[in-house]
């Protein structure tokens, strides 16, 4: 490989490309020939680098520094001043958001400070489409190590050594789970990642997979090796055509240089991985369902057991791992399972990565250590909320988790203290709530995406996820009944009791977290008819205070419905039979003479 | 293909030279002056002439930067060697064949070439 004096990082990840990261670094490519730099200085398209709010983001070594927001217009000029010049570009570099200083290098920011990337670790510093990048990385030197020095056993023991459990959502010890599907009897045996991330707002596995597709493609070769299997299957969703482009790329590359394939480092292994797309039903991320799909039937769970380690694919047993735990994987094989049982907490060891979004300054993507608490993460990783906003509730778990109040904001994040406060770890999904947000809404939203998402098999979940909504439905239109609640706790016990797979069973989690920490808002809602944090629109009521308002006319001409009728310099009124509660006026009263209420 | 762990080390080993860069701003670093000073005297041909040296003797753990106008302008072109727990030095008046001389007695050799530095004023 050739050697240069600076490269520069583009973040190539789904969401600095949709921020337009493409035509930067085409105009970067074409800057840097323009002055003849070419020689000296690299593009390098690479991963997610976590900070998707800010994108497009490039970094450039060996400064480190890191420019947000780049467009191609910039392009002319950070060349000029950084490539050509020596100089630093002030005006695009990264800036805190509590201090408003800005970093000269990544190494400075606090978003990073307290982070530490284990299954991110070559994502945004690696080429995820050039495999000798990933081998600089020590990329595939686990893999040669287990196939040359250790037996299956011997593999299975330090990935129960290392604590490591399952990341995709409920926390099974995963060398357990390899020896399961060790020991069970047959003939053919499968391994499969599970990339049917689903969760809304979740975005972990995407951009694990983007940004450093061979770690997942080493590790199944691992766990190949020590369960007994020759083939692997990653289940992927067809909506995540990045991922699926660079992992096709991945798989082909290691098969050229016999990283896959018969015979891997002439040990006699045999291993080779395909792709599965799948069309994006949330209830395909449940391993039985997820196998059904594979085998090109409709994807609909069955009951366990028998459990996919005995009988799984086509019947065979199959070991299924999802994206994060494989990229912890190699890195476990190579530093030993002390090293990574030394992180965390006594019963989650390592790191979780979390995909932080709603009301919280940088949004993207964060690894932090088990343990870490939720201040930590929203304030210090998060920057806090914007606008000086107070912080009300964290969703963890996506739909099938549950909110997580202020007076929790000190939990540790581990398996067992999120299940103590009522909400689960699940696969990595963080939304961050603030005060002007309804909960009732918050679990209305969640009950619909699984009633939506339900794949009509079992009763509890088909019929009793719909009976609950029509409950939520009236009460956010006002029309709540004083039963209300106790129907919604009564189906909600029997749905968890009686649902045939997890996605129903957990589907009413957000209605009974929402009522365990925001009872009063559910009250509120259906006793007083109001919403509190002023959401539900039919609860909804706008008033003009005629002592403030000056006459002026403007909320009236900014009507779009002619609710608003008065004479000039005398107070003007709403008509509540005409008014749509558009909240138009109120935004543009210049004497806030407008209420919500 | 690669039919063994060494095999795989051996190209790990060889990228990791090119992609050393990306570890930031450790070890030894040479900071070529080009303000437009420094490049109207022939900075960028300083600049290809060290980049070039490195290149050919496989050097991987010096990081070559560049920096703006410090105010020497008649020294042009000029280039600070910074290593690291020792002072920094700065050489003036440099050609490429200078600089890459530079490189072997200064970098390599660890001899600080004393013609080239910046005179006492």
């Amino acid at each position: 490989m050739e050697m240069y004096r600076s490269h520069v990082l583009v973040c190539g990840g789904t969401g600095c490309t949709s921020s337009g990261s493409v035509p930067v670094q085409e105009a970067l490519n074409k800057e840097i020939k323009k002055h003849n730099l070419d020689k000296e200085i690299k593009v390098v398209q690479t991963g997610c680098l976590g900070l998707c709010e800010l994108g497009p983001i490039i970094i450039v070594y060996p400064e480190g520094s890191m420019y947000c927001q780049v467009t191609p217009e910039d392009i002319p000029e950070l060349v000029e001043e950084h490539l050509v010049k020596g100089r630093i570009l002030e005006r695009l570099l990264y800036k805190e958001k509590a201090t408003d200083e800005k970093a000269c290098s990544i190494t400075e920011i606090d978003f990073y400070k307290k982070q530490k990337r284990i299954a991110l670790r070559n994502c945004g510093i690696i080429n995820p489409e050039v495999i000798e990048e990933y081998i600089a990385r020590d990329g595939y030197q686990a893999l040669g190590k287990v196939l040359t020095e250790m037996t299956p056993e011997e593999v299975i023991e330090m990935v129960k050594k290392s604590g490591l459990r399952g990341r995709g959502g409920a926390g099974f010890p995963t060398g357990l789970k390899w020896e399961f599907t060790r020991k069970a009897k047959g003939d053919q045996k499968y391994v499969v990642c599970n990339a049917d991330e689903g969760d809304p707002g979740a975005f972990m596995d995407r951009s694990a997979l983007e940004g450093d597709p061979h770690s997942v493609l080493e590790a199944m070769a691992i766990a190949g090796y020590a369960v007994g299997a020759n083939q692997g299957y990653i289940y992927i969703r067809a909506e995540y055509p990045i991922a699926v482009k660079r992992l096709e790329i991945a798989i082909e590359q290691a098969k050229k240089m016999g990283l896959l394939g018969k015979n891997i480092f002439g040990s006699g292994f045999n291993f080779d991985i395909e792709l599965r797309l799948g069309a994006g039903a949330f209830v395909c991320g449940e391993e039985t369902a997820l196998i059904a799909s594979i085998e090109g039937k409709r994807g609909e769970p069955r009951p366990k057991p028998p459990f996919p380690a005995n009988e799984g694919l086509w019947g065979k047993p199959t070991l299924i791992n999802n994206v994060e735990t494989l990229a912890n994987i190699p890195p476990i094989i190579l530093n030993g399972p002390e090293w990574f049982a030394s992180i965390g907490t006594e019963n989650s060891k390592g790191t979780k990565v979390f995909a932080l979004a709603g009301k919280v300054n940088n949004t993207g993507l964060v690894e932090i250590p088990m343990g870490t608490t939720l201040r930590e993460l929203v304030y210090e990783i998060g920057g806090g909320i914007p606008e000086g906003k107070k912080f009300k509730a964290a969703q963890t778990g996506g739909p099938s988790g549950g909110c997580i109040p202020a007076e929790h904001l000190d939990v540790p994040i581990d398996f067992e203290s999120l299940k103590k406060v009522g909400s689960i770890m699940g696969s990595g999904g963080m939304i961050i709530m603030d005060e002007d947000t309804c909960m009732v809404d918050i679990a209305k939203f969640f009950l619909e995406f699984t009633q939506d998402e339900s794949c009509g098999k079992c009763p509890p979940c088909r019929i009793g996820t719909k009976r609950m909504l029509e409950i939520l439905e009236r009460i956010t239109l006002g029309k709540g009944e004083k039963e209300d609640i106790k129907k919604l706790e009564t189906l909600a016990k029997n749905i968890q009791n009686s649902a045939l797979c997890a996605l129903g069973q957990t589907a009413p989690n957000p209605v009974l977290s929402t009522l365990r920490y925001f009872r009063d808002e559910y009250e509120a809602h259906i006793n007083d008819k109001k919403c509190p944090a002023g959401v539900c629109q039919a609860l909804l009521s706008f008033r003009i205070k005629e002592e403030v308002c000056k006459g002026c006319g403007l909320c009236a001409r900014e009507c779009p419905v002619d609710a608003i009728k008065g004479e000039k310099r005398s107070p003007y009124q709403i008509d509540q039979e005409k008014c749509i509660k558009c909240g138009n006026c109120l935004e543009k009263c210049p004497f806030d003479a407008i209420v919500r209420e | 293909m690669i039919k063994s762990l060494e095999e795989l080390k051996r190209i790990r080993d060889e990228v990791k030279k090119a992609t050393k860069v990306r570890e930031g701003m450790k070890g030894t670093r040479i900071v070529v002056g080009m303000g437009t000073c420094g490049i109207s005297a022939g900075a960028r041909e300083v600049m290809s002439a060290v980049l070039d040296e490195l290149r050919k003797r496989d050097i991987d753990d010096v990081v070559v930067t560049q920096t703006g106008c410090i105010g020497f302008c008649k020294y042009e072109p000029l280039m600070d060697v910074i290593k690291p727990g020792e002072e920094k030095v700065t050489y003036v008046n440099l050609t490429p064949e200078k600089a890459r001389r530079v490189v072997v007695e200064h970098i390599v050799n660890g001899r600080v070439v004393k013609e080239y530095i910046v005179p006492n004023l």
